[in-house]
Order: C-alpha cells, then structure tokens, then sequence
C-alpha cells in the first residue's frame, strides 16, 4: 500500500477527481492545529506535525513583512464582527450583481462566488518581478501568433513541432496571412500562476482567447474599499481601478488603419443568458461602450455596423467574448447565431479589428505551453524569468510511459480542456478513479499532459472555525496593444475546502482581493 | 443607444404595466362579481374580463370554462398566459438584467426584489393566496419600479424609451379596461342608467384606484358620461387616454428633439393626440363606446409598430 | 484552351428578406494553368465590401445587399485560358500549411469503411503520387456517378455506404480516404468544360486535391476519373463543400429561399 494515497483517498470527493497541482510528494490534508493560528501544518501517518507548504503570511516562525499590518487587523476582528462583516460584503456582491453559474451544470444562474475578506499581499518588488515576467510572456506569445499565421520560422529553426502548431485544432487556417494592427492577437493575456516559495513562481497555463475574471478584480477591490477604509490607509496599495480605461486605450490603439476617428469599440456577447454575462456587461459600463449580442451588428460595404436607434453606426474594434467557431457563420460554424455573418470577411480585409485575434487560441494550448520558454529565448533573445511546470506529452511514448508509471502522484489535464474539468490530480484520486483515467488516457493519449503536483503555497482565509491556511492560485491581466501593460493586481482564487487544491470557481473555489503594495 | 438596449428599456415599462393592467383587470372581475347575478348579464362577468384582455381564448384551451379561481390563476400566476402578473414581472426582470447597467440601481432593486417575491408567492399554498392580497402586491411593485424611474434614472433617450413604452401601455390598458363595461352589458341597452350600469361605472373607478380623483373632479351623481369624459378626455385624471397620448407625445417630442429627426411615429401619435384633443364625450358615444376604444386601441397599436420600426427594429437608415 | 463562363444563380424568396450578406469565393485561381482574359461579377442591388486574397491563396469578396428583396442575382461572366499542368497546382501562392488540411470535418469523416478503402488502395503503391492516384482510382470505383442519389448534406461516409454520389460526394470521400493515410487533403471547387461526346455535364465541378510530397498540391477528380486538365478552371479550396463552397451568404427573413443555378462553360473559337 502507498502511504501517501491511503490519506489522500479520505480527502472529499469533490477535490479526487478535480484539477490543479500540490506538492512534490504526495499531498496529504492540511491539518489546523490550535496552537499558532492560521499557521499551516500537516499530521504525518505517525501523528507527528510537519510544515508543509510554503505561507504567504508565515515563515519561520515570523509573520511575512507584506502581512505585517494585516495581524493586527486580524487580532482586532472578534468572530461575531468578522460574521457581520462578511454578511455586508454578501449583501454587497448580491445588490451589485455579481454572479456566477457554472457552464452546463444548469443549477441557480444567481449563485455567488464565495469571496473571503482575507487579502492576499504581494510586495512591491515581488510583483515588479512577475510583472516582468508575465509582460515577456505576452510579448513572446503575440510574437508567436505572429510567427505561425505568417512564415512560421520557429517551425523552421525546428524549435517546435510544426504538426503540433498546424495540426492543432485552434490554428485558424482563416487567420494564415494575416497581420493583425500592430501584431497583436492577444490583447488580453492571462498568465496564471502559483506559487510554491519565497520566489519560487510557476506558470501553470497561459489565456490568450478571453480571459474572464476580471470583474472580480475590480469588485473584490472597491467592496475590500468599502468595507474596510482604514486598512488602505494603514496599508499603501497601489490601484486597479483604472484597469477598464487601460483596456480601453489598449483596444483604441489597435483599430483598424482605416479607421480615421476616434475608434468605436464595442464588446461582443454571447447573450444574457451565459454564465459570464455580468462580467461582460460591467466592463462595457465601466469602459463607456456599448455592449452587443451577434444581432446587434451587421456586415454592409467594408464595414461593421451596429443598430442604434439612431440608425447604423460603424464599430472599429470588437472586444469579443464568444469562440472563434461562432464569430462568423459565412466562415466558421454555419448554424451559429450568436456571430455577425460575414465578419470574418470585413476583419480580414481590414475593417475591423476582433481582440483576441481570430486564431489567438493556438498559443494557450497546453501542448504548445510546454514551448513557451523556447518562444521568449527565439524572439525576444532573453531568458524565461517565469518558470514553467514540467511537463509530460503524452502523446510521445516515452512521456506517455513515464506518466502512466506515476499516474498516482502526477496531475493530469487534458489539452484543450478548462476550469477544471476532466482533470486528475492523481494524489488525491481513488484506485479507482486513477484506473478509469488510466484508461482515458492509453485511448487517446495525445489529449492529455501531465505534470508533478506542486506544493501550492497557502494564504491565511477566513473559513468557519476561524482562520485557516487555504491554497491559492493568480491570475494577472496583461494588456498588448501600442503598450504591454498590467495593474497591480489580479484575481487570487482560493480552494475554500481543507486541503483542496481546486481553487476553480466551478469547483466551489472563492476569490480574496489581491494586494501589491507600493513602495 | 443601441436599438436593442432601447427595446429592452421600452420592454420593462410596457411589461410593469401590463402587470398592473392584469391586477386591475382582476379587481373589476371580483367586484362585479360582488353582485347579485339576476341573470340578465350579457355572460359571467368573468368572462367578460377573460375578452377584455385579450386572453380569453387561452384561457379557454386551458381551463374552459370562466370559474373565478381559475380566472384567478389564470391573470395572476400562470406562466402559459404570456400576459400575466407573473409572466409580465418576470419578463420586465430578465429585460432589465439584459440593460443592468443601463439602470440606476434603486430601479433595479425594485424589479428584482419584485422578481425574487413573485417566486415567494408562488411557493406559498394556492389557499394562502387571496385576491385582494395579489392585487395590492402588483400594484405595490409597478409603484415602486414607477417611482424608482421618475426618480433616479438619467433624463437621456434611455429614460424616453422607458416612458414611451409606459405610455403606450397604459393607453392600451384604460382603454382595455373601460371595454370590460361593454362586455358585461351588451345586449341589454334598457340597462343603461340603471342602478346596476352605475354600480359597474364606479366599480371601474375604484379599480384604477380613481374613486376619489372623480369626486374630486366632477362630484354629483356618477354618470356614465361622466365616467367616460374623466377616463377617456381629461387630461388631469392620470390614467385617461388623453393623459396617456400625451405623454407619449412629449417623450417622442424629446426625443426627436435630442436625435435631431422625426420619424411617421411622431406624426401618426401627434394626430391621434390632436382627434382626442377635439371629441367631446357625447361623440364618444355616439360612435359608440366600444367601437371608439377598438378604434383606439388599434391605432395604439399602430403607433407601437411605428416606434418599433423607427427605434426598436435596428432597421433604421 | 480558352473557356468562357456564364454561371448565374439566382434566389428566390417567398416572403422579402433583408440584410443579405454573401462571401464570394468565385474568382479563378492565379496558377500556372490559367490565366484570366475576362472576369465579371455583379449581384443585384448588391454593395461591394471588402476584397482580399486569403491564406489559401482564394480571392475571397463580401457582398450586401440592403433589401427588402425578393430576388438576388449573381451573374458571374467571364474567359479563362487553361493548360494542362496533369492537375499539378504549380505556382500557386498560398501560406497554409499543408498539415492543417489533414482536420475532421464532418462530411470528409473517415469512418471504418473509409479508413478500409483507403488503406487497401496505398497497400503496395510505389510512391506518394502513386498512393494519390490509387486513392483517386479506389473511390471511383466505389462510387458509380448517380445524379439525384445524395444530397448537400449528405457525407463521404453516407455516399459510400450507398455506393452512389455525384461529384460532391466523390470529393469529400476521397478526402476523407486521403487523409485518414495521413496525406492532407482538400475540396475545390470550379467549372468543368464538359463536351458532346463526355459522359458527363457538370459545368459547376468539384473535385479534390491531394499534398504530393515533392509535387506539391495536385489535383484529382474521382467522378471524371482523370485529374484536372485544360477543361478545367479552378475557384477556391477548402476543408470540405461548405467551406470552399464559391457562395455563402445569409439573409434575415421568415420564407422558404429557392435556389437556380445556370452555368454554361464553352471553349471559345481559337
């Protein structure tokens, strides 16, 4: 019998079958024990108490110095103000608006994602290193895109597979030839990022189509604002709040060379009825511009148009929400009804601009995320600041070898799979669950990756018996257009449940405002 | 704006209305109903309410034959029945979660906690669920949300869609209401000016909560003719069909005004407020009231696919 | 060889329709086989929009027209002088890779029965012409040329499984055969030349293109049994009929659309 997956096996159901990454060994329950609060142990098979990950608060004994002002706060909040506080920030989130539906598992549309009051802190020069490495990742990706709808020359430097880039089902044989302005395909970069040390940081997988999260950035922010005034006077924390401006700009500077004004931009939904709809309709008020459905616009002349009461009135650059296959019927899936017939057409003719560029998604795609570092050392000649998680093919025999030898400690993903499904985090997966994938995995293997379970580091939460270490995970938003821009900032989910490495907002995950402090 | 959020704006106040319209609909019935029936009734009155709103072919599918209850369940809470208290709230709802932005939160606050209450009330057992309970809620929301508007949101195009939608509504509903009085009594003209004819007048009075408004204005004897001038001509009774003209009018004005151009729906709503402007209540009669308040309501309709067509459609060059 | 082309399609509508927007795909291909003297396209009450040659070398044109409309007319006239490449596309500019026409598609799904055919017909060929031309000759023979057997819809599996098809179906099975041995192939789309003394008369013509290592992209058309010559002038290209289809367009409207297509290719007096 494995030690380790004898424990793992009594972790919650909803955690085995999930995703996200854990230790290096084998990830066993995070135990709270009540001596030092919020302080993150584990008891061994032997009963004995062990560190274990890496606290964002905590270290050797010592409260971190971003947190230092956050202990107090803490001490200071008995249980009985802490539960009226998270009621009014509940109160809060529901009068706004902010919800949250989980894609096809139908259930209340109006459930809210669980928001913890607990910040999570970045120092300044922390995060002035990530903000460089993310901001070398977004130029290296559009770099990339660039490349591969062109004349493919990291294909030809025999750096990547060329089958892997033009065999993938997200390269867009629409988008071969084309230059969008300024070589920009993703303009929204999401790069998202654990953490397992002091400066250890791993990327786990890159968005380059439609990152979402963001209004959770900004909401987490203004109600942390609101509900708590004096700690942004004791703590200096730069802003977010002009993130919807910056993305405004960003999208203003990439409008199509025929575009001679003052751009139009509109941002492009799939409709009220999908589970992002607020996001959508939050960032087109807090940009000023309009929010359209596919019916909204129509292709006439060289142009798109969309319907006012005041009669047409053309768009210069779509922010788009919707996949590539819905965009256009006369090009892609012929019974969308959610795209603009001919759209497609007038992009590429140079009428309009879609951001993220038709075609963006072949950059994020897990098999191709293994080559990232590659692409930053082939077009932009520096080293990787950012690291990658290890990563096994597993449509190579000798990976596909290797990952079914330690299916139990690894974390397998599918390639184009997301929030958290069809996942295995194999530590914490049954026999029997691990078998079924095993299964999975040998019929198809090209459809999934594997890579180690990483020690995820845990952030002081507030939960129901108090205060208790969580994992978390981030998500900065990077911005490329005439500028490669990011707010201090992002959206830090966290796995709610003890012990969970599931920190997806469709698995029960919550949300903490995220902190950078200026210097 | 874009046609379709002015749709959705124009949408929610048509809806919030017609709510209201099917509450009130419901109190003429159970009034009327108050009477001692001596059978010289043209039908039940129920059925009359059924054919004055239009919905008495689906009801008949559904339920046959006008028993109150049914009626009752029918108006105030089937979901089949697009005109429904309950249809109507939850549609105003989904068209304002579609323009959320577009709303100042108080007016959201009220059609939501409208929406979140209305699925209360269909929780709660059908024998909790008294009609004088129903009707005072749905006039307590479409007040709210009425109030909410006026008082909050931006005087922008956005806020002319919402009234141009309330206005045409509302002509719609009075007029559809006064018609009841013509179903109950048609075929009995010896009951003009009776008792029981006088009876009915006010009871349509106190359902469009205009009891003391028409002592107010006329005092006296309730007349027939009376009743039809505060209802249908004058223009300080909030619900007449001239005060609803009018202010269709005035937000189509502005709004031709702010975009710089009038569309065929100006003109066609500006010679309907002109011809009501100049009938005397003797020619509505004259005419016959139940051919002037078909006349209107179709000509009500008329102006409603003229917006549609000139704001709403997209269609517009 | 000099063709000229009256192909005109027309739509009728039963109720008038509005908004009507159309992505053409019907301008020759610039290759070495031919060369174009002549071409004209109008549509009725139609608004040109934006023009554009896309990845896979095709001169791909948007079109609107306003309405309301009950009828729209393509008229497309025109003269091309072909010569016989032996179906070889030589001097074709395009930027696709060959790899991405080796994707699924619905119609051109290899099932069992396909991915059978086509592994019997490689079985033994010398070379990757050869395999091409075995493939070619395999779906022929599998499906007899029935006009009025199959439909737009109907898929390279079905066509087979009947055993009949037209020039449709003989495409999109020899793709499906093709790239199920892993050797990227294409639908294209175009007008045929047909003669008096020919079996067949498909002015409006479809046939596929197989990627020969060495030789690039090279032609073959299973229903004529031959691979394009001079009696052939090539449009557009695509994953399948849909997609290399020369016309595809909405309209907004409630009534049933009716469609006539009229094409007459003649060789001109030399």
């Amino acid at each position: 019998m494995v030690p380790g997956r004898a424990k793992a096996a009594a972790l919650p159901e909803t955690c085995a079958t999930a995703t996200a990454a854990g230790p290096l060994q084998p990830v066993r329950a995070v135990k709270l024990v009540p001596l030092p609060l919020y302080w993150s142990h584990v008891v061994n098979e032997t009963g004995n108490i062990v560190p274990d990950h890496f606290n964002e608060m905590f270290a050797d004994g010592q409260v971190r110095p971003p947190y230092a002002r956050l202990e107090d706060w803490v001490a200071a909040m008995p249980a009985e103000l802490r539960s009226l506080k998270q009621t009014e920030a509940e109160a809060l989130f529901r009068r706004i608006g902010i919800t949250f539906a989980v894609y096809g598992e139908g259930g209340d549309p109006d459930r809210l994602i669980p928001f913890c009051m607990f910040p999570r802190v970045f120092s300044n020069s922390e995060w002035r290193r990530l903000e460089r490495g993310i901001r070398q990742r977004a130029r290296a990706l559009n770099a990339f895109l660039v490349d591969v709808y062109g004349r493919g020359e990291i294909l030809r430097a025999g750096l990547i597979p060329a089958a892997l880039v033009h065999r993938n089902a997200a390269f867009e044989k629409a988008a071969v030839g084309f230059v969008p302005p300024r070589g920009v395909f993703s303009h929204v970069v999401g790069v998202d990022l654990v953490r397992t040390g002091p400066d250890e940081f791993f990327v786990l997988e890159d968005n380059c189509r439609t990152p979402s999260g963001v209004s959770y950035m900004l909401e987490n922010r203004e109600i942390m604002m609101r509900m708590f005034p004096a700690l942004f006077r004791e703590n200096r924390i730069e802003p977010v709040d002009h993130y919807p401006s910056a993305l405004r700009r960003t999208l203003a500077s990439v409008a199509p060379a025929k575009c001679d004004r003052d751009p139009t931009i509109v941002i492009l939904t799939p409709g009220h009825f999908n589970s992002a709809y607020y996001e959508h309709s939050f960032l087109a008020d807090l940009m000023g511009v309009e929010l359209v459905e596919g019916q909204d616009l129509f292709v006439e002349g060289e142009y798109v148009w969309m319907r006012t009461t005041e009669g047409p009135k053309r768009v210069d650059v779509i922010y788009r929400r919707i996949d590539d296959a819905y965009l256009d019927p006369l090009c892609f899936r012929p019974d969308s009804m959610l795209g603009v017939p001919g759209l497609m057409d007038v992009y590429r003719s140079g009428g309009v601009t879609i951001a993220s560029a038709p075609g963006a998604g072949v950059a994020d795609d897990k098999a191709i995320y293994t080559f990232v570092p590659e692409m930053i050392r082939f077009y932009l000649g520096e080293e990787p600041i950012l690291k990658n998680v290890p990563t096994w093919q597993c449509g190579k025999a000798d990976d596909l070898k290797y990952v079914l030898e330690r299916l139990p400690e690894l974390v397998v993903k599918e390639v184009h799979g997301s929030g958290g499904y069809g996942m295995l985090v194999g530590p914490a997966a049954t026999a029997e669950q691990v078998a079924a994938f095993r299964d999975r995995i040998v019929a198809n293997p090209g459809n999934y990756i594997a890579q180690p379970t990483l020690a995820l580091s845990t952030c002081p939460t507030f939960v129901e018996q108090g205060i208790a270490p969580r994992h978390v995970d981030l998500r900065p938003y990077c911005l490329v257009g005439e500028r490669v821009e990011l707010v201090p900032g992002g959206l830090t989910r966290v796995a709610l449940k003890e012990g969970c490495l599931v920190v997806n907002s469709s698995q029960g995950g919550g949300v903490k405002d995220t902190w950078v402090l200026a210097e | 704006m874009l046609s379709r959020t002015a749709d959705n704006l124009y949408w929610i106040a048509r809806y919030m209305e017609r709510a209201e319209t099917a509450a009130r609909l419901l109190e003429v019935g159970a009034r009327i109903a108050l009477l001692p029936d001596d059978g010289h009734g043209y039908r039940s009155e129920w059925d009359s309410v059924l054919r004055a709103s239009g919905t008495a072919d689906g009801f008949a599918r559904k339920y046959g034959d006008p028993v109150q209850r049914n009626i009752e369940s029918y108006l105030f809470l089937d979901r089949d029945n697009p005109s429904s208290v309950a249809s109507c709230v939850t549609a105003a709802r989904e068209n304002a979660r579609i323009v959320r932005t577009g709303l100042t939160t108080q007016v959201w606050d009220a059609l939501n906690s409208g929406f979140q209450e209305m699925r209360e009330l269909e929780r709660s057992p059908r024998s909790e669920l008294d009609l004088g309970r129903l009707v005072d809620w749905t006039r307590r929301q479409t007040a709210m949300v009425r109030g909410a508007i006026d008082a909050t949101q931006l005087r922008n195009d956005g806020y002319d869609f919402l009234n141009i939608g309330h206005y045409l509504e509302r002509a719609d509903s009075t007029a559809r209401l006064l018609d009841v009085k013509y179903y109950v009594l048609l075929p009995r003209a010896d009951f003009v000016g009776s008792g029981l004819d006088n009876y009915q007048w006010s009871t349509l009075l106190r359902a469009l909560s205009a009891h003391r408004a028409f002592h107010w204005a006329y005092g006296g004897e309730v007349t027939a003719a009376k009743i039809a001038h505060f209802l249908i001509l004058n223009p300080q009774s909030p619900r007449s069909l001239l005060a609803a003209v009018q202010g269709l009018n005035a937000h189509l004005d502005r709004l031709a005004r702010g975009y710089g151009r009038s569309t065929p729906a100006q003109t066609r709503a500006r010679a309907l407020l002109g011809e009501l402007a100049e009938t005397r209540v003797e020619d509505v009669f004259e005419e016959g009231l139940h051919d002037f308040l078909t006349r209107f309501i179709r000509e009500v309709a008329g102006i409603g696919a003229l917006v549609h067509e000139a704001y709403l459609s997209g269609d517009v060059r | 060889m000099i063709l000229t082309v009256e192909h005109v399609t027309t739509y009728r509508y039963d109720l008038p329709v509005r908004g009507v927007v159309q992505s053409h795909r019907l301008t020759p291909s610039v290759f070495d086989g031919q060369r174009t003297l002549r071409w004209e396209i109008s549509v009725s009450d139609g608004i040109h929009g934006g023009g554009f040659r896309d990845g896979a070398g095709d001169w791909v044109q948007t079109c609107s027209v306003l309405g309301p409309v009950d009828q729209i007319e393509v008229r497309v006239s025109g003269e091309v002088e072909t010569q016989d490449l032996a179906g070889v596309l030589r001097g074709h500019r395009e930027l696709v890779p060959p790899l991405a026409y080796l994707r699924d598609t619905i119609p051109t799904h290899p099932d069992i029965a396909l991915t059978e055919l086509g592994r019997q017909a490689v079985a033994g060929a010398q070379d990757p012409l050869d395999r091409a031309h075995r493939l070619s000759s395999a779906v022929a023979g599998a499906i007899a040329y029935t006009p009025g057997s199959t439909d737009a819809h109907t898929s390279a599996a079905e066509a087979l499984a009947l055993g009949q098809g037209v020039c449709q179906d003989h495409a999109h099975a020899l793709i499906a055969a093709a790239r199920s041995q892993g050797m990227p192939a294409r639908y294209v789309s175009g007008y045929l030349h047909a003669t008096e003394e020919d079996d067949l008369h498909e002015a409006a013509h479809a046939w596929a293109e197989i990627f020969v290592d060495g030789l690039g992209w090279v032609g073959f058309d299973p229903a004529n049994r031959c691979c394009p010559d001079a009696r052939y002038i090539r449009l557009g290209s695509g994953y399948d009929a849909q997609d290399a289809a020369p016309i595809r367009g909405t309209a907004r409207g409630g009534g049933a659309e009716h469609l006539d297509v009229d094409v007459a290719v003649k060789a001109a007096q030399q």
